[in-house]
């Protein structure tokens, strides 16, 4: 499973982060980035799919 | 609460108030009676002119379109922006960033962006805390105490005044202004009134320049050594972000603190689950953001145009009820219904698009840490039967007295 968040939708309400830091991570103005190449650690799928979920911008996605 | 200058609501499609106490008091039915009759966008001649889309699509839409809509006006008043001898054009507005549109805006708010970023923000945690904790030990040993009053209104004041760098101890100073900015949007243009916001001008006038005298490290301080397009800030600028800094921080957070408490005195379900399991808070306070949000943001129609069906004039209000998009059962599972463990929700409190709210990790802080130190505290308490619990009107709703009886302290 790989994460992917969409830089031009992101703006910043840092929910996957909150949620997911071991997948997510931000920069110095809040923008969120995929860590790791969006590659999602084995047992990590849940937290991928509660982080897409909460998303209020719908800027995340996920390659099953 | 009284009526606006306007006089009682005649009908919600096409006479709405949203500064009425009626509306205050039965937001939620007047949304879903309004989209039941097939009336998606209410208009009102009040305000001279003001529309209210309703569903979270509208609103998402609305939010994004900055092309058409700007934010020039995010305080819905009884004259438009340009019928205010002293108010700055579009595109950067009497507050930057909130009051600005593209391209200005993302200068502006690309300055404040790392004041509140969340690593910046989380280590104020201990600082919180410490705030809740010390509010508590001030009640004594009342069993009947106002959760608003002595509570809620305090965190957030204290938290922003100590980040810009203003006295603390003029809590209840801000807290007025902030009042007369937002609460009195439906009242007389007084003379009191008027001179009241002569008194925050001058008074901010006077700590911008104090900290142009005297640099610290704080947030008045950093503003004023900021640079947009290679120059230095304005005083005029440093002054309408600290009004900003000021009220988008104070009301808004004293409500969604407010309105979480209110909603663990009145449901003992969903207030022992987060006692036995505190670990279960930060998605609690996630779904009082829903359910409760406290904020409505408004924007002003560019240009006459044609939206979904109506005519829209311009300089026409359009708000952006984000409370109203948190409660549409297209976009959430039992809309109505707070689901304190609610896993999907992208419910929109912070706003949506280029303008979320900038101080947002700052207010989930202070949020999750109060309703966190309360719990500890009180773990059992209840609204006072015998007292009445009032909500604030217009673009920010909270409880603004919270009378509970504590029946058990830890």
């Amino acid at each position: 499973m790989r994460v992917h968040v969409d830089p031009s939708k992101c703006q910043g309400h840092n929910r996957c982060y909150a949620l997911a830091p071991e997948l997510f991570d931000v920069d110095d103005y809040g923008n969120a980035f995929e860590l790791n190449d969006g590659v999602v650690p084995a047992g990590l799928e849940d937290k991928a799919r509660l982080a897409l979920a909460n998303c209020p911008e719908f800027a995340i996605s996920i390659e099953e | 609460m009284s009526e606006t200058v306007y006089g009682p609501v005649t009908d919600w499609a096409t006479d709405f108030d949203h500064a009425s106490p009626a509306y205050a008091a039965d937001m939620h039915k007047i949304w879903d009676d309004l989209k039941n009759s097939g009336c998606p966008i209410a208009h009102t001649d009040r305000y001279g002119g003001t529309w209210l889309p309703l569903t979270h699509e509208l609103v998402h839409e609305i939010a994004y379109d900055t092309a058409h809509f700007s934010s020039q006006g995010p305080v819905v008043g009884q004259l438009k922006p340009s019928e205010l001898e002293d108010s700055v054009p579009a595109p950067i507005g009497g507050a930057p960033p909130i009051s600005s549109d593209p391209p200005f805006h993302a200068e502006a708010r690309r300055l404040l962006l790392p004041a509140f970023s969340p690593k910046v923000i989380d280590p104020w945690r201990e600082e919180v805390i410490t705030i809740c904790n010390q509010l508590i030990d001030d009640m004594g040993d009342a069993d009947h105490i106002d959760a608003a009053l002595q509570y809620s209104q305090h965190i957030p004041v204290m938290v922003i005044a100590r980040m810009l760098g203003l006295p603390v101890e003029d809590g209840d100073k801000f807290r007025g202004w902030v009042n007369l900015v937002l609460s009195g949007i439906g009242e007389e243009r007084t003379e009191a009134r008027m001179q009241q916001f002569m008194e925050f001008n001058e008074y901010l006038e006077f700590h911008v320049n104090d900290h142009i005298e005297n640099p610290r490290d704080d947030l008045i301080s950093f503003l004023l050594n900021a640079e947009i397009f290679g120059e230095k800030l304005s005083p005029r600028h440093v002054a309408g972000s600290v009004i900003l800094l000021l009220i988008a921080g104070i009301d808004t957070t004293w409500s969604g603190i407010g309105s979480s408490l209110w909603h663990l005195a009145t449901n003992s379900v969903d207030r022992r689950r987060l006692v036995e399991n505190p670990d279960m808070i930060p998605a609690a306070v996630e779904e009082f953001l829903r359910a409760y949000a406290p904020v409505t943001m408004a924007r002003l129609v560019k240009e006459d145009m044609e939206f979904h069906g109506v005519q829209m004039k311009k300089e026409d209000w359009v708000l952006l009820p984000f409370p109203a998009a948190n409660r549409d059962d297209k976009q959430f599972a039992n809309a109505h219904e707070v689901v304190i463990d609610r896993e999907e929700n992208r419910h929109a409190a912070f706003g949506l698009g280029i303008h979320r709210c900038l101080g947002s990790n700052l207010a989930r802080l202070e949020m999750n840490v109060a309703v966190e130190v309360f719990l500890q505290r009180f773990p059992d308490f209840s609204v006072d039967a015998n007292e009445i619990v009032t909500w604030s009107t217009g673009q920010v709703r909270g409880p603004r007295s919270l009378p509970f009886v504590v029946n058990a302290r830890a």
